[in-house]
């Protein structure tokens, strides 16, 4: 803040305490020209005002604020750029990246400043820490036997991850169920918790163009066929023509492939629904379902307590 | 100058210009300065300003209230970084005219929701909140998947906004309405969602 602004906030703050004062002393004068406890000769409807002063108590809290203001103008940040004589303040401010950020908090702790966030940061990581760091130091055939870490993974998917995956991470249309252990991108301990830093990104590309609706029927037909559906086979071995362009991804027996996460097709697991209806819809406009990366929001150590979780919830 | 008090207090228009006069000392001292404050002047190193289709998603966040429920404000407390991400600075919010930080949370903070889920998550979320969180008491936004954006006015809102100090530029403004003619109010909401609090990294 410039020294203009810090001046100009620092005596209109404290100009408006003296003026305040002044005011408080100026009405307590009486200049009625009534003595105090006579009648004001105003009357309404039979109610007479008498002429009474500020009562005492009330002017002594007005003493009382002055006061409190003042200290609190003397130990705090308040009067431009005077920081206080405590050095307290609540956050770091004129931030314009989390670099920054970090750096302001770096600086602080070594010029010993009082910064009330930072504190409960710190607090924080000296409590949990050592727990999260206890936890990851675990390999994942370990934890699946700790009830404890598990419970924390559970917390921690409810927080973070139940909004799409549901609170019993059985998903939704659209978002995978975690229970089956059928995987689109791997279900290895491994693969889980590279999901989690990284996100996922599918990428299924509509064919309603390419193929044309007579196309996108037959191709239907077949896919329904791989997992068992009867159909017209007509159209499936029409459809099965077509499907090269399908296997490219899915893999020419459709049982997917996990390095791409393409879905198997042969099982009668569908995350957009397997009604011909719904897999009409997919081939005509494709999907694109995305996995949000947790790499910043929960770092390595929740992110394996959580994949730990996940994990268990299919190894039982 | 028997009574001066007795000329303000029986005079309702005097009264109310010493009123104003008490609160504007309030006003100099809050509100002047913070206009001509680096920090609440200057962008953070990240912010963009809104995409012609962020902007018309900006109105119908505006439109439907959804800032009743919702705040846009990550407070500098713990409790509420550990669940939103890093606390609100005022770089983020140097071009919101008006901003939207709210003071009511039935619904959860929205400062940094970009990119916390999915846009298909948003869609099915936005049709009947209950479909992906059943404890969900939001009322669900149907019509906005129905309704589609005629960009007449995107132009000008943005020429509003360029006269507020948004670097918006010529070529900006000229392809504002082919970006959002044709889209649905649903595509320009969860366009808007997508970007919040992510200038800050």
């Amino acid at each position: 803040m410039s020294s203009f602004w810090s001046i100009w906030i620092s005596v209109i703050s404290l100009g408006s305490l003296v003026g305040c004062y002044f005011l408080l002393r100026w009405c307590l004068a009486n200049k009625t020209g009534v003595e105090e406890g006579d009648d004001m000769h105003h009357e309404f409807d039979g109610i007479i005002e008498i002429n009474n002063g500020l009562p005492k108590w009330w002017t002594y809290m007005f003493y009382m604020v002055l006061v409190w203001a003042l200290l609190y103008f003397l130990l705090y940040p308040g009067l431009g750029n005077f920081p206080g004589i405590l050095g307290w303040k609540s956050s770091h401010q004129d931030i314009r990246s989390l670099a920054e950020s970090k750096a302001a908090m770096a600086a602080a702790r070594e010029n010993g400043e009082i910064v009330q966030y930072d504190r409960e940061l710190e607090f924080a990581a000296e409590k949990f820490d050592p727990v999260f760091a206890a936890i990851a130091a675990k390999p994942i055939e370990e934890l699946l036997q700790d009830e404890e870490a598990l419970k924390v993974g559970q917390r921690l998917f409810l927080q973070n991850c139940s909004m799409c995956h549901g609170s019993d991470a059985r998903g939704a249309t659209g978002f995978p169920n975690l229970t089956d252990d059928d995987w689109l991108y791997g279900g290895s301990f491994e693969k889980i918790k590279e999901t989690l830093h990284l996100g996922r990104q599918g990428q299924m590309p509509g064919w309603l163009d390419a193929m044309g609706e007579k196309g996108i029927e037959e191709v239907v037909e077949y896919t329904l066929s791989l997992s068992g559906r009867s159909v017209n086979q007509q159209l499936a071995d029409k459809g099965q023509a077509r499907f090269a362009m399908c296997a490219a991804c899915h893999g020419q027996d459709g049982k997917g492939n996990q390095q791409l996460g393409a879905p198997n097709l042969t099982d009668i697991i569908w995350l957009y629904g397997g009604s011909k209806r719904a897999v009409t819809e997919t081939l005509n406009y494709g999907r694109n379902g995305v996995m949000p990366a947790f790499d910043e929001r929960l770092g390595e150590e929740k992110i394996h307590v959580v994949s730990a979780y996940v994990y268990s919830l299919s190894h039982k | 100058m028997k009574n001066v008090h007795e000329i303000v207090e029986k005079n309702a228009g005097l009264l109310a210009v010493f009123v104003l006069i008490a609160i504007s000392f309030g006003a100099m001292v809050e509100i002047m300065p913070l206009m001509y404050q680096q920090q609440t002047m200057k962008p953070v190193d990240g912010l963009k300003p809104y995409t012609a289709l962020q902007l018309e998603g900006r109105d119908i966040y505006i439109r439907e209230g959804c800032v009743g429920c919702h705040s846009q404000m990550i407070r500098p407390f713990r409790s509420e970084t550990e669940r939103y991400g890093h606390y609100s600075v005022a770089g983020e919010s140097v071009w919101e005219h008006p901003f939207l930080w709210g003071s009511k949370r039935t619904g959860p903070d929205l400062a940094r929701v970009g990119g916390r889920y999915s846009d298909d998550w948003h869609f099915a979320h936005m049709m009947n909140p209950r479909d992906v969180v059943p404890e969900s008491n939001m009322p669900g936004f149907p019509w906005l998947a129905e309704n589609t954006l005629d960009g007449e006015l995107t132009a000008k809102k943005m020429e509003v906004f360029r006269g507020f100090g948004v670097p918006y530029t010529d070529e900006d403004i000229a392809g504002a309405k082919a970006a959002v003619q044709g889209k649905t109010e649903m595509e320009a909401l969860i366009a808007y969602l997508q970007v919040l609090g992510t200038a800050l990294k």
